[in-house]
């Protein structure tokens, strides 16, 4: 409860004008002069008067406290009673008329689409029509749709995977607890963190372990099969790669974090997903800088049906693959306990 | 074939419905599951495995976990009082 001073009067810039003012005297008198001006005002108060003064400044703020909360009252009383119903029922009608108005537009949209298979379909270009006839020379996959989007399409594909990376690297920004800094020490976030994950799942479930042991296997084939079939039959790179991420969440939510940190941690997922990305790109980079336009691989396009054959389009397939299952065991990971 | 087909199509109609009108949030999203597995039936009818694939493994598969570990996170999933009487 000292007395408030004036710091600007104070301070040495004030002090240096009056200073010049008065002729450059006596500076030091004065300064001296102040201070214990200052501490005399303060030592006149007694602690009488300090504790009244306290007293008198409590109930000052509990007055100010109180008309604020009658202010405040005042002013949302509108909103919690009648405010509220109109603001209700007003997001009601909007809702509806927006999901109306959206329902329309998109039946009127299909209605006005050219008939399913219709001969003269805008679809049914030369572009298609080059895919189909020598898509198979050219590409070497039997799979069009993979000479497509591997070959022809190879730069929408690049992006799709960058999407996915991106995706990931947002999620690691957003989710991903600190670390203590000491790699043997887990942070508190962290170890807060495991102890809510495992708030809800019983430990070593015998079951599921049972299950997942005859299960994940025969996954993991089903998906690295639908990899390197990319080229010839359905699937591909991201059917793939969700399989075999599927896959790692089922042994992961089997057998816990100790078994998959064995051969799966932050450094694996960063590893794989440059080399793959990296990979893609520079296999890739020189024909799109040449206007996507046929690239002689080195790797001939072989036999169409073997698994080596159609050039690059297996390694692409991998890498893809790659990609995607990464990004999906990395969501989950993040998502559960905010670390891999 | 035509008849499966209009019973999958009706079906992930009345699914997406009432996974909207479903007030159980991990009730909703089970429902959304199966709504996604019937998709992908749909896809193989429609000649498009690959795509069959990719939604029973992302649609059926990762988003819903995804969305039940987002649950156990904002304590959505209730402990059933009931499982505790039935352990001996």
């Amino acid at each position: 409860m000292a007395k408030q001073r004036n710091d600007y009067e104070n301070s040495w810039f004030p002090r240096l004008q009056r200073w010049i003012a008065q002729g450059g005297t006596k500076l030091n008198d004065q300064m001296t002069a102040e201070l214990s001006e200052a501490s005399d005002a303060h030592r006149v108060l007694s602690a009488d008067d300090m504790a009244r003064r306290e007293v008198e400044q409590a109930v000052h703020q509990m007055e100010i406290q109180e008309h604020e909360a009658v202010l405040y009252e005042k002013a949302h009383e509108w909103g919690r009673t009648k405010g509220a119903k109109l603001i209700r029922a007003f997001y009601a009608v909007l809702a509806v008329a927006l999901c109306v108005s959206v329902i329309a537009v998109l039946l009127t949209t299909v209605s006005n689409l050219p008939s399913f298979g219709g001969e003269n379909n805008p679809i049914n270009n030369e572009v298609s029509q080059r895919y189909i006839e020598k898509g198979l020379q050219e590409t070497g996959a039997v799979n069009i749709v993979a000479g497509m989007i591997l070959d022809y399409r190879a730069f929408d594909t690049l992006g799709e995977s960058h999407v996915l990376f991106i995706a990931a690297c947002a999620v690691m920004i957003l989710l991903r607890l600190s670390d203590s800094g000491d790699p043997r020490q887990l942070s508190r976030e962290r170890m807060e963190a495991e102890a809510n994950d495992r708030l809800y799942e019983p430990k070593n479930d015998i079951i599921l372990q049972r299950v997942a042991g005859m299960l994940v296997p025969i996954i993991m084939l089903f998906g690295i099969y639908v990899l390197f079939n990319g080229h010839l039959g359905p699937g591909g790179g991201f059917s793939g790669g969700a399989v075999i991420g599927a896959g790692l969440i089922l042994y992961l939510n089997a057998y816990g974090f100790l078994a998959t940190e064995r051969f799966f941690t932050i450094r694996t997922f960063r590893a794989v997903s440059f080399i793959a990305l990296a990979f893609y790109a520079l296999a890739k980079s020189y024909s799109f800088f040449c206007g996507a336009n046929h690239l002689n691989s080195g790797i001939g396009l072989g036999t169409p049906g073997d698994i080596f054959s159609s050039g690059l389009i297996l390694y692409l397939n991998i890498a893809v693959g790659m990609v995607v299952a990464c990004t999906m065991y990395a969501f989950y990971t993040l998502f559960r306990k905010g670390d891999m | 074939m035509e008849l499966l087909n209009i019973m999958l199509l009706v079906f992930i109609l009345v699914c997406a419905v009432s996974v909207s009108l479903t007030k159980d949030l991990l009730t909703s999203l089970i429902i959304f599951m199966s709504q996604s597995l019937a998709m992908a039936v749909i896809w193989i009818l429609l000649e498009s495995p690959d795509l069959a694939i990719t939604e029973a493994a992302v649609g059926a598969g990762v988003t819903s976990l995804l969305m039940f570990v987002t649950l156990k996170k904002i304590h959505a999933i209730k402990e059933d009082p009931k499982d505790g009487e039935t352990k001996e």
